[in-house]
């Protein structure tokens, strides 16, 4: 039997310190943030496991081209183009403001934008404000009476056209429910992208919005306000009149405040979404989902007792039926689950609910390879081989089947990445990871492990 | 029998993959009424809101109320027809609402009813445009895996091998497929992985048992067509106790997954029980027969 080539152990050494390095913070191991400072950090945690809200806006394109048709313009593709770049740049701002820390923006095609976000506290609600597009305007409120035009439940009577310089719009009032209508002068109007800033202050011990316009916006205003004391001046947010407070005086100032019964909370929303801009487009939420942290943290906990159990059954099972090769096997197992997360951690990887099934899948599947080779072994011992023999025959004649076998599954494994969605990448990632961990493993480490064991003694059984 | 279907009377004998009748996916239909006596139906896969659209709301309460007094919940939110069942523990519920739902209505009634004792887990709204997204993804990526699966064995063997794979395969799929509509599992996004694994790891089996029937007709070379069947009887024989313990293994872990991984992945789980189960069975008994087969109509004239 010949010496193993010291090259092989170096490489399994090297390997195996790379990665119980890697892992150590990960598992926990390591809570000094001055030595963790040294390694690559931790896994990802995917918003299933983490808990958090994954969130795809959908640009209302159709939205988009009436108003151009409005403008008599026709939608271009740049247009559209032009406008989800805005978005992106406009969201990112306000989910910076919010204070999200690493949150996940992101184009999808051509008319949608993922957003992901987690460890914030009501993350479903941060996505649903900064989602909104802030389209901002302040109307003259025309003195014609809306129920002229109007059934008894607030809707247009289809024999009544509403006068064209006019258009309909409604105020929800929160309390009970109801709509109150308002017939605003289209053209009488001081656009929102005139605003310089807006804040969050108290009048008459409740909660408004302080807004203050540029120098443009504050002429137009008050030449609005001038000639219409007495008039009523509706604030439009997004097609709906949040307050339309009475005109008593001039206001030259172009400063002001919006009243609609806010809480300190969502007076925040509105002036940190008012201070970055209305967004070019109409977003509307295509797909929510929302894991609770508590959630996250049961699916942990679930996931790593099957990891365990998996394993541990797995490991009684191969030393009961192979003996010390299968306690080399198991050697090989244990390696194996160590590289993986060695690996996610190493190529930045989320680790996903479906991903920690992957690495309980990898389990089983990676010692499928140790016993192709143990049973051909035992196959070669019963032809009558030696030892050495008959091990070199089973690594050799076993290694293309395990190829084959294994390179089957890599396949649906990277069509699963490319088609797949998060949590599902995360499988995807964690069993293409697990399956070239188990090549090495199996292959190339417990081989080395039985290579190194027959040089030394002159070994006429072995225990398989 | 199927009365419970009564209004979609279209859908009686098939199985269908979404919601019938609105072009459902027949996996088969039954022409022959009397078989009906002997093959009770049991109803379509149940398709998950990830390809049929809606929401999910799953929450946890200290105390859970009964059941019929969160169906008055839901029918006082105006989602009377809404499916509520408890989830994992009895503790925790999830309602299934149908697309263009006001959740938010929902759960400002429930959070003014139950407070701080219920507790929202996990709420999903899929909208049409990412269900059918979804489907379409779906249906490439099984596509996109049966042909690279098809091209990698007959490059590696030969096409009468592909031929008995991608038989076994679909076997594999079908009967998943028809254990989910039978035990009346969701067939959501993880499951579809889940479908995908078994493609991969089925035929994972299927080479193993292939593997040794290429190397023993390579030694013993069969000019008959009876001996070609031995060789591969043979074969099949000498490879039975490996091709049933590398199952074993994985499914042991499947086993632990299924019990233990959880609620959420127990669709998933489910998928993978059944289809590893069944992948290493169809090896054997579909894939290596339809090899012969093909070996004689196709392999031969070569």
């Amino acid at each position: 039997m010949k010496r193993v080539e010291k090259w092989k152990w170096v490489l399994i050494i090297l390997v195996f310190i790379l990665m119980v390095l890697t892992s150590l913070p990960s598992a926990g191991l390591i809570k000094d943030e001055k030595i963790a400072k040294f390694f690559p950090g931790k896994v990802n945690l995917g918003l299933d496991l983490q808990g958090g809200t994954h969130v795809v806006f959908e640009a209302d394109v159709e939205d988009l081209r009436e108003k151009y048709a409005e403008r008599n313009q026709e939608l271009k593709k740049s247009d559209i183009e032009e406008a989800m770049a805005r978005a992106m740049e406009i969201l990112t701002n306000r989910i910076d403001k919010f204070g999200v820390t690493e949150p996940l923006i992101q184009r999808q095609g051509t008319d949608r934008i993922i957003l992901e976000l987690a460890g914030v506290k009501d993350p479903e609600r941060v996505a649903e404000v900064v989602g909104k597009t802030a389209y901002l305007e302040f109307k003259l409120v025309s003195d014609i009476n809306p129920a002229e035009y109007l059934d008894e439940n607030g809707e247009p009577l289809p024999e009544k056209q509403i006068p064209a310089q006019l258009q309909l719009r409604y105020e929800k009032d929160e309390e009970t429910g109801r709509r109150i209508p308002y017939l605003l002068v289209k053209d009488q109007v001081v656009p929102g992208a005139t605003l310089t800033d807006a804040y969050v202050t108290t009048k008459n011990a409740e909660y408004v919005v302080g807004f203050r316009l540029n120098p443009e916006g504050a002429r137009e205003f008050a030449r609005i306000t001038e000639s219409n004391v007495g008039g009523r001046l509706a604030i439009v947010l997004d097609d709906v009149v949040v307050s339309a407070p009475r005109i008593n005086s001039e206001i030259p100032s172009g400063e002001g405040v919006i009243e609609g019964g806010f809480t300190a909370e969502t007076a925040r929303d509105l002036a940190l979404i008012l201070k970055t801009g209305a967004l070019p487009v109409k977003l509307n939420i295509a797909e929510e989902r929302t894991v609770g942290a508590s959630l996250g943290r049961d699916s942990i906990r679930a996931g790593i007792k099957a990891i365990i159990i998996g394993f541990i059954a797995v490991i009684i099972f191969m030393m009961i039926y192979y003996g010390l090769s299968g306690f080399i096997a198991d050697t090989a197992l244990i390696f194996n689950l160590i590289i993986i997360l060695g690996v996610l951690v190493l190529f930045n990887a989320t680790l996903t609910l479906p991903g920690l099934a992957g690495i309980i899948l990898t389990i089983g599947m990676s010692v499928d390879a140790n016993v192709l080779i143990f049973e051909r072994i035992r196959e070669e011992l019963k032809n009558n081989k030696s030892v050495g023999k008959a091990v070199e025959n089973g690594f050799s004649r076993a290694f293309i089947t395990i190829l084959d076998a294994n390179i089957t599954t890599v396949i649906t494994a990277v069509v699963l990445y490319n088609f797949g969605t998060g949590p599902i990448k995360g499988f995807a990632v964690t069993l293409m990871i697990g399956i070239l961990a188990s090549m090495f493993t199996a292959l190339f480490v417990s081989r080395v492990i039985f290579q190194t064991f027959l040089a030394r003694k002159n070994v006429t059984k072995l225990s398989i | 029998m199927g009365e419970e279907y009564g209004t979609h009377k279209k859908c009686k004998y098939q199985l269908c993959i979404e919601e019938c009748p609105a072009g459902g996916f027949p996996l088969f239909r039954n022409p022959d009424p009397y078989r009906d006596r002997f093959f009770h139906h049991r109803g379509r896969i149940q398709s998950g809101i990830d390809f049929a659209g809606g929401s999910i709301i799953q929450y946890k309460f200290e105390e859970r109320p009964p059941l019929s007094e969160l169906r008055d919940v839901l029918k006082e939110a105006g989602l009377g027809k809404s499916i509520i069942q408890t989830f994992g523990n009895p503790k925790e519920v999830v309602m299934k609402l149908s697309e263009g739902s006001d959740v938010e209505h929902l759960k400002n009634i429930m959070r003014e009813k139950y407070g701080e004792g219920a507790d929202i887990r996990r709420e999903e709204t899929v909208g049409p445009s990412i269900g059918r997204d979804l489907k379409n993804q779906a249906f490439w990526a099984v596509l996109w895996s049966l042909v690279g699966i098809l091209i990698y064995i007959s490059w590696r063997f030969e096409l009468k091998y592909a031929i008995g794979a991608i038989a076994a395969l679909f076997h594999d799929v079908l009967i998943t497929l028809g254990a989910f509509a039978l035990f009346k599992y969701e067939f959501n996004t993880p499951v579809l992985a889940a479908i995908l694994t078994i493609i991969g790891y089925s035929l994972n089996d299927t080479i193993v048992v292939f593997d040794r029937i290429r190397e023993n007709i390579r030694i013993e070379r069969p000019r008959s067509t009876q001996h070609y069947e031995g060789v591969v009887n043979g074969a099949i024989n000498a490879s039975l106790s490996r091709t049933i313990i590398t199952s074993l293994t994985t499914l042991f872990v499947v086993i632990v997954l299924f019990f233990f991984g959880g609620e959420v992945l127990r669709n998933f789980s489910f998928a993978l029980l059944i289809g590893i189960i069944v992948g290493t069975y169809s090896s054997v008994f579909i894939a290596s027969p339809i090899l012969i087969e093909a070996h004689l109509r196709v392999g031969a004239k070569k």
